[in-house]
């Protein structure tokens, strides 16, 4: 009989299929994992003291930078916080702009997430060039809004800081025509596919009980068949009015993260049809003009979260009734969802481990702060 | 709808969990504060420690938290806040449970002393809560009791001091200086 011993080794910080600057202490039993440990900080720059030095809305460009991924859902979860800490209301036209451009940001986000993931199973860069493909085009109309293609800081306290450019429906619209095309296309080419099946299907299991008490949020909770969505379970801004599914796995595995997604690309798409059909068109009423953007909130805290492409994006704001915040605390969705990690590895080889770590769906920007 | 206010929690928690909740004084809610006049400036001080949110004694931190959970059903511990209020001379943590039908989030906050920031760690009973208390005795120094491994999550394990607390030198280093 072979003697083994256990070991210890490094997956990261520099390694390709960490997403970022990120670490993962392994214990080894051969291939096997014993235990993981996710070591990060290597990005850390103290986000939350830097904003307390910026005015309110100095910090609104700087929640671009927390998942640059995503920087419409960040902006959107940080002007509703500001919004209810000082009183704004927000007039309907914004409120479809900001709802069109989170829907557009989620899709993007999966577009790419998947590729991704795809990537380190090892069906090497064609389907994430497909993933990279569509996500190039909805840039462009980002581009086009906000002047930005990934750093848009384009909502402000009270709407959104331009209407769209004449040329942005137009692009807009063959997109949503196109788009159905490159769902079916991706779903065809992968969601059978034969590498995709044999690295997911019962790999990096999360079970409900544990998905629940371990905090983790978005795609991951849901994957674990908790039908739980802020969209639907606490609606805010105007998601009520819109008639869409919120898609549930049943394992909890790999595979089940992966469908989610999928699944979550097409609602997404849906909700983007109904704002087309319901956007009002007062031209100018992007933004509400009493809207002051240097606020002085009154002394109080105040919390606002989102369903950001990756989870439950909050912000918990304390103003002590001055121009700059006391405290600005960001709750990100891809830290916490980091937290199971350990448990989601421990039994499987490590080549999975880089899969299960895709399909969590991690931004360095955002978990480190 | 699983909808429990905050008043109604304080009240339920005074029945069935006496001496847990601290009294506090409710926060009115104002209009947006002006700029202030010259002079009149120092002379005020805002009041942080009004609040609406239930606040309960830090060493009964978990019967309150294990309350929310079986006997409210706010099964899912979303965030862990840490504000320092230095001129009060105390940290607040701020936990946000949520049910998972739908509904708000019930808040409850522990206020505990800034030389002596002893809080009972939630992590044996939510596994999720680990991150947000190693994220807070990294930058804040709150220490969570009976946490599995309370290490330093974002800065390296040599650094000295808790940069989020707010007389942590903004400006210079003294590890240069030394």
């Amino acid at each position: 009989m072979i003697k083994t011993e256990e070991l210890q080794i490094n997956i990261g910080p520099q390694h390709p299929s960490t997403h970022g600057v990120f670490r993962m202490l392994v214990t080894v039993d051969g291939e096997t994992i014993v235990d993981l440990v996710p070591v990060f900080g290597y990005l850390h720059r103290n986000h939350e003291q830097i904003a307390e030095v910026n005015t309110y809305l100095q910090n609104m460009p700087y929640t671009d930078r927390l998942d640059y991924f995503n920087s419409m859902a960040n902006n959107q979860a940080y002007a509703m916080v500001v919004e209810k800490l000082v009183g704004i209301e927000v007039p309907e036209r914004a409120e479809y702009l900001r709802v069109l451009m989170v829907e557009l940001t989620r899709i993007l986000n999966h577009a790419g997430a998947l590729g991704f993931l795809i990537n380190d199973m090892g069906a090497w860069q064609t389907p994430l060039a497909f993933g990279m493909r569509e996500r190039e085009k909805i840039l462009d109309l980002f581009e086009m809004a906000s002047g930005a293609r990934m750093m848009c800081n384009y909502f402000r306290f009270g709407g959104v800081v331009r209407d769209l450019p004449p040329a942005f429906m137009p692009l807009l619209k063959d997109l949503l025509v196109a788009l159905p095309a490159f769902f079916d296309e991706f779903e065809r080419l992968l969601c059978e596919n034969e590498i995709l099946l044999q690295r997911s299907e019962g790999v990096g299991v999360l079970p409900k009980d544990l998905a629940i008490s371990y905090s983790v949020t978005g795609p991951v909770l849901r994957a674990s068949g908790i039908p739980y969505d802020i969209r639907k379970a606490e609606p805010y801004s105007i998601y009520d009015r819109f008639d869409f599914d919120v898609p549930v796995g049943s394992v909890g595995d790999v595979y089940d993260r992966f469908l989610v997604r999928v699944e979550e690309m097409r609602q997404s798409l849906r909700i983007i049809e109904q704002v087309l059909e319901q956007l009002p068109d007062a031209e100018g009423d992007h933004i509400n003009p009493k809207a002051k953007q240097n606020v002085r909130p009154p002394v109080g805290d105040a919390y606002a979260r989102i369903e950001s492409p990756k989870g439950e994006l909050g912000f918990y704001l304390v103003s002590d009734g001055s121009e700059k915040p006391y405290r600005y605390k960001v709750r990100a969705p891809s830290f916490i969802n980091l937290t199971p990690l350990g448990d989601m590895c421990r039994g499987y080889k490590v080549a999975d481990v880089v899969v299960i770590l895709g399909s969590i769906d991690i931004v360095m920007g955002e978990v480190d702060r | 709808m699983p909808s429990i206010t905050a008043t109604a929690l304080r009240e339920r928690m005074e029945r069935d969990l006496p001496g847990v909740a601290v009294a506090t004084r409710p926060r009115v809610v104002e209009a947006e504060s002006k700029p202030k006049a010259k002079g009149k400036h120092a002379a005020e001080r805002p009041d942080f420690l009004a609040t609406n949110d239930t606040v309960v004694v830090a060493d009964r931190l978990r019967d309150a938290a294990i309350y929310l959970r079986d006997a409210c059903g706010y099964t899912y511990l979303s965030d862990i806040a840490v504000v320092d209020y230095l001129d009060d001379g105390l940290f607040e943590i701020v936990y946000r449970f949520y049910h998972l039908d739908d509904g708000d989030a019930l808040v409850i906050k522990v206020r505990v002393p800034r030389d002596a920031p002893n809080v009972p760690s939630l992590t044996p009973i939510w596994p999720g809560a680990d991150f947000h208390e190693r994220e807070a005795f990294d930058l804040f120094g709150i220490v969570f009791e009976g946490h599995p491994s309370l290490i330093r999550i974002y800065m390296w394990d040599e650094f000295e001091g808790y940069p989020m607390r707010r007389d942590f030198p903004k400006q210079g280093d003294k590890y240069i200086d030394e």
